[in-house]
């Protein structure tokens, strides 16, 4: 460590103003304040300053992700060879998942990455971490078979588009993970959606279909027929995206989360209840065999779960006052499950749910506080009378 | 006015220049005043419609500037609106005309919009800010100039939604065959109005990097 704070502290003086790679001064600070804690010290005004800041906080979401990580890279291999009806060793399924999943992990940091250094260092900004989460957060939602270069496009537009535009993280409207997916969903739907894409290079005779797409069969149909049955879902031995299936990581990864303060439990829970109030709601409305899905399926099925712990939690385009957490978590549940329910073109509603309110949080916020104001005001007017 | 009168202005002045292409770039209709938006979110998934978008618009422009500027003077100030209107709307009905009888297929791709060209802000927008106040042949340039200010954007707009979106220019294939064999796909969303929006946004995202002067101070 000592030796390599000495290296760093060697070559700093270039890279500051007047050195020979000032322009480079972007990158530098990005490495260097990414392996120590920063030394800046405030000059005005007093501020309490804590030793956590983006970079860690980031970190920490990235630790509470491997988790699911792990469970994705197994799963993807297991279903591999579930489909070919072969029995492998546990590290052959392993070996089989990292051979899918790094490639695509290495494709959305690496582009991500230069994306982000170069507009730093155009801008004579620093490095933003947020990348460090989206960049874990795109592979783990988009299915094992994905093509690289889908990936690196998705998540260009996602850091440009989504983020960039908008000046950088901490700015942004919409979530660039789920910007990245909603642009692989509506670009090229038939590499992520459908029956045939969520088991890496399925055999053709197996039926590759998620529990959200066999539950969908049953807007139509007379009864919903479940491959899996509902602890299989919850420890996540099923197809679907890479790091979606296992509610239990997730759920591990919540913990994390929760217990260091990163995550808002508030945010979590409220999207819990607004899906089981909806899917409670659908259980006694009862028109076809989806709407009898039992409400508690809603929770384990697909992304919901990822999605409430992960996207939904967002820091930046999540609602900042507590009382609009709540409302915003709520409306996430209800409006996942609704999409997931009622609308037969879109199996996955939890995506939409997340981008759509990402996109009302503000106004939320903007009530809240209004209300507040109002609520005051009105303790005042009497003593005033 | 007096000097106006003595010297009479030679066709291609300077002034003249500036109200043609003006509109090209620093007031550019779509990307700086950001008029007529939803016609060009609607008509630039391909690059023939685009065209033909381009060039109704500009026959339009163009024509009702000159018609209204030729009238300015004997229309009562309150019903302008209507007198407007009335000038474009039949302006409109043989532009829709003309495209059912010579280009009848595409003129069934952009169904109701060559019809919607009456309420493209636009063509209001010049007739008030322009028209009313200018003489015929300024005002025919002012017309040619936003028309084709209009047009240029469509175009570009629809150059990459075509190309990026069904692979081809002009209904040509032009994305090589070699590029699907290694995967390439057509990107589905460029065939949907948001993308459409996305690419606008990146137009004057560009359009304002180049010309500090177009962006606001903070």
């Amino acid at each position: 460590m000592k030796a390599l704070r000495k290296q760093l502290d060697k070559i700093k003086p270039q890279f500051q103003k007047g050195g020979k790679f000032e322009k480079l001064h972007s990158t530098f600070d990005a490495f260097e304040t990414f392996l120590f804690v920063p030394d800046k010290t405030t000059s005005h005004g007093s501020h309490i300053r804590d030793s956590i800041d983006m970079k860690r906080t980031m970190s920490l979401v990235v630790i509470a992700l491997i988790p699911a990580l792990l469970f994705g890279i197994w799963n993807v291999g297991h279903q591999h060879f579930l489909s070919h009806g072969e029995t492998v060793a546990f590290w052959d399924k392993v070996l089989y998942g990292l051979w899918k999943v790094l490639p695509i992990i290495v494709v959305s940091y690496v582009t991500g990455l230069a994306i982000e250094f170069a507009f730093a260092q155009i801008r004579h900004h620093e490095v933003n971490e947020g990348f460090l989460v989206s960049g874990m957060l795109i592979p783990l939602v988009v299915p094992p078979d994905i093509p690289l270069w889908m990936v690196s496009l998705a998540t260009a537009f996602a850091v440009i588009i989504g983020k960039e535009v908008f000046g950088g993280t901490g700015m942004n409207i919409l979530n660039p993970a789920l910007t990245a997916r909603a642009f692989l969903f509506f670009a090229y739907p038939a590499q992520i959606s459908g029956d045939k894409v969520w088991i890496a290079e399925k055999a053709d005779a197996f039926s590759g279909a998620t529990p959200l797409a066999e539950a969908a069969a049953g807007i139509s149909a007379e009864t919903v027929n479940f491959t899996h049955n509902f602890m299989e879902m919850f420890m996540g031995t099923i197809p679907g995206s890479i790091g979606e299936t296992s509610t239990l990581a997730i759920l591990i990864g919540a913990a994390i989360l929760v217990f260091t303060g990163v995550g808002s439990l508030r945010i979590m829970v409220s999207v819990a209840l607004g899906g089981i109030f909806m899917g409670g709601l659908l259980n006694l409305a009862s028109v076809n065999a989806y709407m009898d899905v039992p409400f508690y399926y809603h929770l384990v099925m697909g992304g919901f779960a990822f999605g409430m712990v992960f996207m939904a939690t967002d820091p930046v385009t999540a609602s900042q006052t507590n009382k609009g957490k709540l409302i915003y978590g709520f409306l996430i549940g209800v409006m996942a499950v609704l999409i997931r329910v009622l609308n037969p073109a879109y199996p996955e509603g939890m995506m939409l749910a997340i981008l759509l309110m990402n996109v009302f949080a503000p106004l939320i916020d903007h009530y809240v506080v209004e209300a507040n104001i109002k609520r005051r005001l009105k303790r005042m007017k009497p003593a005033k009378a | 006015m007096s000097t106006a009168k003595t010297e009479r202005e030679p066709m291609f002045s300077a002034k003249i220049k500036k109200l043609l292409l003006g509109p090209l770039n620093k007031d550019n209709p779509i990307t700086v005043q950001v008029l007529g938006i939803c016609s060009a979110l609607a008509v630039t998934v391909k690059l023939e419609p685009a065209f033909v978008m381009a060039l109704s618009v500009t026959a339009v422009t163009a024509i009702s500037n000159l018609s209204i500027s030729l009238l300015r003077n004997t229309i009562p100030p309150r019903i302008r609106i209507i007198v407007q209107l009335t000038v474009i709307a039949a302006l409109v009905i043989l532009v829709d005309q003309i495209l059912k009888a010579y280009v009848y297929d595409v003129s069934k791709q952009l169904s109701v919009f060559v019809g919607l060209i009456i309420t493209n802000c636009i063509i209001m927008g010049r007739l008030e800010a322009f028209a009313m106040a200018n003489k015929p042949w300024p005002s025919f340039v002012d017309g040619v100039g936003n028309g084709v200010g209009y047009g240029i954007i469509l175009i570009i707009v629809a150059f990459f939604r075509e190309l990026l979106g069904s692979g081809t220019i002009w209904g040509y294939h032009v994305m090589p065959k070699a590029f699907y064999e290694l995967g390439y796909v057509n990107n589905g969303l460029m065939i949907l109005p948001p993308m459409a929006l996305i690419v606008v946004g990146i137009i004057i995202w560009v359009q304002r990097a180049k010309n500090p002067d177009l962006q606001e101070e903070n």
